[in-house]
């Protein structure tokens, strides 16, 4: 497979889904659509490096690496996960229709980012993945999702205009934007106070877009507002591909590291990590417990990031992968006690493990693997970021990242003792298992995360390092 | 006209009327007054010496945009009185905003100013002149499929958020 047909099948798909003549119903949309992110997913398995005939007439000079590949694979993963669970949940054939079509051209804008090497480029593909976030967010139009969008619409205006002014001022300096020219450039001007601005509000963009500590808030709320498939999609990849992916991407591929830069990575990341973990602590509510914890596992990947060595970024990349996987199963597991027990806070719920037995077991694994015990594969990421910062010199973060998976395991050890442990609430006699799509998402994104941590050698030399090489 | 002094009276009015068309109330004039910005916009590109920048800000920004606004927001139920008082921001947190706003501004051209910034000279091809159509169709055709799916999702904001729910769309 050319990876230029992953940018535009989906765009083909829209067009062809919206033919005049020819009614596409909703559950035919989602089943090409999860076809195609099956193919997308296997395509990281083949060699996919020449550009098809089709790709070579539209003139499309992408280029696809490691990290490319390994994001493709991610996407594909998140994506046919939100796809059932939309098949499960949503009753509505034009939402379901409407749904589809709004992922397929999130997933092309996606796919298109992890291609392009041009910082112009770079912030268009963005623009497409955030407008269709706004839209999906929105989708159930009631008063929350409208403000939720709107909040988000607001704070990625204002990372928009930061990424604007930066990429205007690389633009005036460098005269391209192309990764090359602007990468030479940083290697002749790095010290100058423009360039240093310019960096400075790219990242700040960058954070916005990722949800990182102080610059988060839009995010819980946007989960907590958007409807579960959309949760799981917006948790799962898009704050992961449009703030942390193009960080590392510009670090790795175009400015590389510096003092200054990675302590204003390694400070942030340290906020994220500690603040997101005793916000999650507080939280009643499921989802926004969730958000929280999102926050902080962001925090470690950029964490990662700010050892400013290729380790460091290998670990990043793969605590994104594995962050993405088990923070999907368990807004999964959200949606499916969304649907049968139909309550979102944690006060309310109880016992609910002997009813829900999947839901709970895929629940603990994807927990434990968040707080990274092992085998599960969030422990060989945080691991990895904790021995990059110790080799890099930098213990006290490494400290603060052992101390915060404490954090991390308090508050999900609070949320399985709510939610699936203790008696059975009053009214949850008769509560059955998920429909059979969300359940098998939850093994299938289960399995991913034990088989990753069991053949973590496997991945290391397959996966990761053929991602990263360090 | 290529007076410093013209930039910076264009610049004032153009902060000037942006504060006014978020302060407004009233939508409508909102959106008449970012109208008004753009056209402002345009004539600085044009001083600028980037024409076509200016005619692309004018046509589209300044006219269709303005256009469609004022069709959509004629097209709306006008809320009364008392939920116009509930939506408005009081004009003393506009202000206190905006007082921030200059202030971090000022602040951060003082930092800027006093790291006695070294400026870099402009690289030779930005300089030159590039052919817009070149621009566009041969070096950034990369961007004008970003440009389509933004397109195509604008497409799919209208039906979902402005098509009312039917009945037949059950499954």
């Amino acid at each position: 497979m050319s990876f230029s047909l992953a940018v535009l099948i989906p765009l083909f798909l829209v067009l062809f889904f919206n033919l005049p003549f020819y009614k596409v119903s909703g559950k035919i949309a989602i089943f090409i659509a999860s076809l195609f992110c099956i193919i997308q997913a296997f395509s990281f398995f083949l060699p996919i490096t020449a550009n098809c005939p089709i790709s070579q007439y539209f003139m499309l000079d992408f280029q696809c690496d490691g990290i490319s590949r390994l994001m493709l694979l991610t996407t594909a993963i998140v994506a046919f996960s939100s796809l059932l669970v939309l098949y499960a949940l949503e009753d509505t054939d034009r939402k379901q229709f409407n749904f589809v079509n709004l992922i397929l051209l999130s997933l092309a804008g996606m796919n298109g980012l992890f291609f392009v090497r041009d910082i112009f480029s770079i912030y268009v593909f963005i623009e497409v993945i955030a407008s269709t976030s706004y839209v999906l967010i929105a989708i159930n139009k009631d008063k929350n999702s409208l403000e939720a969008s709107f909040k988000y619409l607001v704070m990625s205006s204002v990372a928009t205009v930061m990424m604007l002014s930066s990429i205007a001022i690389l633009f005036l300096v460098a005269g391209s934007t192309d990764f090359v020219t602007i990468s030479s450039m940083y290697q002749q001007y790095s010290g100058n106070t423009l360039v240093v601005v310019a960096i400075v509000l790219f990242i700040v963009g960058l954070f916005i877009k990722g949800g990182v500590m102080p610059f988060h808030g839009w995010l819980p709320d946007s989960y907590l507002a958007a409807p579960a498939p959309v949760s799981i999609y917006l948790a799962g990849i898009v704050t992961k591909t449009t703030g942390i992916y193009t960080l590392i991407r510009l670090f790795y591929s175009v400015f590389g590291f510096n003092t200054s830069i990675q302590s204003i990575l390694l400070i942030f990341a340290t906020i994220s990590i500690v603040f997101g973990a005793f916000a999650a602590i507080n939280q009643s509510n499921f989802k926004r417990m969730l958000a929280y914890s999102s926050i902080s596992q962001v925090g470690y990947i950029v964490l990662g990031l700010g050892a400013g060595t290729t380790f460091g970024v290998a670990a990043a990349i793969f605590h994104l992968f594995n962050h993405s996987i088990f923070k999907s199963l368990l807004f999964v597991n959200s949606a499916a006690l969304e649907k049968q027990v139909n309550v979102s806070d944690m006060n309310e719920m109880g016992g609910l493990a002997s009813k829900m037995p999947i839901t709970s077991t895929t629940s603990v694994i994807a927990f434990l693997s968040t707080a990274g015990i092992p085998p599960l594969s969030g422990f060989w990421s945080k691991l990895m970021i904790i021995l990059a910062l110790w080799t890099a010199d930098l213990k006290v973060f490494a400290f603060i990242a052992i101390i915060a998976s404490i954090l991390t395991m308090t508050y999900f050890l609070i949320m399985q003792k709510k939610v699936f442990f203790g008696k059975l609430k009053e009214g949850f006699e008769n509560i059955k298992e998920a429909p059979l799509a969300i359940t098998f998402v939850s093994i299938l994104l289960c399995a991913i995360t034990v088989v990753v941590g069991i053949f973590f050698p496997f991945i290391l030399n397959g996966l990761i390092n053929s991602a990263v090489s360090f | 006209m290529d007076s410093i002094y013209v930039h910076i009276i264009l610049l004032s009015l153009i902060i000037l009327f942006a504060i006014f068309a978020v302060s407004y109330a009233r939508v409508i004039r909102g959106a008449i007054l970012l109208g008004v910005v753009s056209m402002l916009v345009s004539i600085s590109l044009f001083l600028l010496s980037s024409p076509l920048a200016g005619i692309f800000e004018l046509s589209v920004c300044s006219g269709l945009i303005t256009v469609i606004f004022v069709s959509v927001i004629s097209l709306t139920i006008p809320p009364d009185d008392k939920q116009r008082k509930m939506n408005a921001i009081s004009m003393v947190k506009k202000m206190t905003l905006l007082f921030l706003l200059v202030l971090v501004c000022g602040f951060s051209l003082y930092v800027l100013d006093s790291k006695n910034i070294t400026f870099i000279p402009l690289m030779q091809n930005v300089q030159e002149s590039i052919d817009t159509r070149d621009n566009i169709w041969n070096l950034r055709h990369v961007d004008l499929i970003g440009q389509a799916l933004i397109l195509l999702t604008g497409i799919f904001a209208v039906v979902v958020l402005f098509k009312k729910d039917t009945n037949k769309d059950k499954k």
